[in-house]
């Protein structure tokens, strides 16, 4: 299975902070709220939080890239 | 600055783009440019694109990208391509691009249409400021040209610094909403009304009307490897003559500013790349030769290369914090790192400049905020206001101690040096 990444478009993040929540070894928040995510692909026992990540972001502006 | 402040100014160094103000004082009309030029040479799409590319050519509208990597890209896209041409110049510190299509406006329009054919396009646009003068000047020029031509429709774009960003661009052209929109898909997979679409900087492309007539092994004549061919570049500042010079790229700062009349007063920095660039210390930037390697080995960038020459009697913190707060207020707005990170950074900076910083917490946090603004907005709108920053906290390391210490600064409330407007 390819190597997925975890990516925020920027615009449609509005800040609620649900994916820190779901995915803190991946996503801490910055200041005002924004996530920061860690680089390099999701390991492998944290791909299911991941995806619960990505299901919860009320803007959908998380994704998982896989490339 | 307009094109008629930079008339009056003595011919530039070694001319191509400029050669025909430089030689008769006159802004070149289409007979002229015939004449001097010949017409447009009869390369397919293919050749051009691998003349563009063993040219080296990178744009000139910012970021420095190889341009014909760009053609190719759009050349391979799929349905009808759109090529647009950035003349906005939506930066304060730049006026160059307002000069060329003034002052040879057909080496722009010949570029345009050598680019349509290197691309594949059947149209083409050619984008300036809403209300600019250069739209009477542009409509005339086309005017001029002879049918056979592929269509190039004036558009207006906003007064904004961020609406000639190319997805802001690539989204006013097809939507009227001047904001960026986050990339991919870029442009040349998905631009304009959904179509492959080449941005490239007016400049870039007159640069490339040269190397189809002129080749590859001329453009590199002047320049450097990694930087090759000449470049416009508008010089600001404490100077005798600001105004837009045709260097060779590599020419050393310091070169250049005895170009523009040399300094009129002793300097303590140069700011280079436009304001959302950096900045450079002196005496270092005196013998720094003008070229993208160059800038990039000191954390900075030729950006839409300009210099601005800061006296000593200036406070480049004060500087930094206003520009900083224009770059603030211009943010489109839409992703959070931009709208709440670029006017925390500006506060910071601004109490550095008043010098309320005796803790260093604020140097502190600011840092901080530097270090995970970058790389989160949609643009690059915000990275640019955090390299500039950055830039002022390495070259005025010294004065921001000196601040912090509570030691007065003279020039804090001093005029202006940076343009921002
Ligand atoms: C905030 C922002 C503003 C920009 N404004 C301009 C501009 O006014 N003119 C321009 O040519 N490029 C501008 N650019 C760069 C364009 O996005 C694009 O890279 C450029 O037009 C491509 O042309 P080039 O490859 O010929 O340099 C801007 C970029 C950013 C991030
Ligand atoms: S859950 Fe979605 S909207 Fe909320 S911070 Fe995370 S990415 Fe942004
Ligand atoms: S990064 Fe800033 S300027 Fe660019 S789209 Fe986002 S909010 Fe607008």
């Amino acid at each position: 299975m390819a190597a997925d990444r975890l990516k925020v478009g920027p615009i449609m993040c509005h800040a609620h902070g649900l994916c820190a929540e779901l995915l803190p070894e991946m996503v801490r928040l910055d200041e005002w709220g924004y996530p920061i995510l860690a680089d390099g692909p999701v390991p492998p026992v944290l791909r299911s939080d991941a995806r619960a990540a990505v299901a919860a972001c009320p803007t959908l502006a998380l994704r998982l890239r896989s490339d | 600055m307009t094109a008629l402040d930079a008339a009056r100014l003595p011919p530039t160094d070694h001319p191509r783009l400029l050669a025909g103000w430089a030689e008769t004082g006159a802004i070149t009309r289409y007979s002229g440019h015939r004449r001097r030029y010949g017409p447009l040479p009869g390369l397919d799409g293919p050749r051009l694109i691998e003349l563009v590319s063993r040219s080296g050519l990178r744009g000139r509208g910012g970021a420095g990208f190889p341009t014909a990597r760009k053609l190719r890209a759009v050349a391979d896209g799929r349905g009808r391509r759109i090529v647009v041409a950035n003349g906005c110049e939506g930066d304060p510190a730049s006026a160059k691009d307002g000069v060329l299509l003034e002052l040879a406006p057909h080496l722009v329009l010949d570029g345009i249409q050598l680019a349509a054919r290197a691309v594949g396009a059947n149209e083409a646009i050619l984008a300036v400021h809403t209300g600019s003068r250069l739209l009477r000047t542009l409509a005339a020029a086309l005017r001029d040209r002879g049918t056979g031509e592929v269509p190039v429709e004036l558009a207006e774009v906003p007064r904004r610094y961020v609406a000639s960003e190319e997805s802001a661009l690539v989204n006013h052209l097809t939507s009227g909403d001047a904001r960026p929109t986050v990339t991919p898909p870029r442009p040349a997979r998905r631009g304009v009304r959904g179509r492959p679409t080449l941005v490239d900087n007016v400049e870039t492309l007159a640069h490339i009307a040269l190397i189809a007539r002129h080749g590859d092994g001329w453009f590199r004549e002047a320049g450097t490897r990694d930087s090759p061919g000449t470049t416009l570049v508008t010089v600001g500042g404490a100077v005798a003559l600001p105004g837009v010079y045709e260097i060779d790229l590599g020419m050393p700062v310091a070169a250049v500013l005895a170009l523009a009349g040399g300094p009129v007063e002793p300097l303590q920095a140069v700011q280079i790349g436009g304001l959302g660039g950096s900045w450079l210390p002196l005496p270092y930037a005196d013998g720094m030769p003008f070229t993208h390697e160059d800038a990039r080995a000191v954390e900075a960038g030729l950006g839409v290369a300009a210099l601005v020459a800061l006296p000593v009697r200036a406070c480049g913190i004060a500087e930094t914090a206003r520009v900083l707060r224009y770059l603030a207020d211009e943010s489109a707005g839409q992703c959070g790192p931009c709208m709440f990170g670029l006017p925390a950074v500006a506060d910071d900076m601004a109490v550095l400049a008043d010098g309320a910083d005796r803790s260093g917490v604020v140097v502190r946090r600011l840092q901080e905020r530097l270090g995970v603004i970058p790389g989160r907005g949609a643009c690059a709108h915000p990275d640019g206001a955090v390299r500039l920053a950055a830039g002022a906290l390495r070259v005025f390391a010294a004065d921001v101690a000196r601040h912090a210490r509570g030691d007065s600064c003279t020039w804090t409330g001093a005029p202006p040096w940076l343009p921002t407007a």
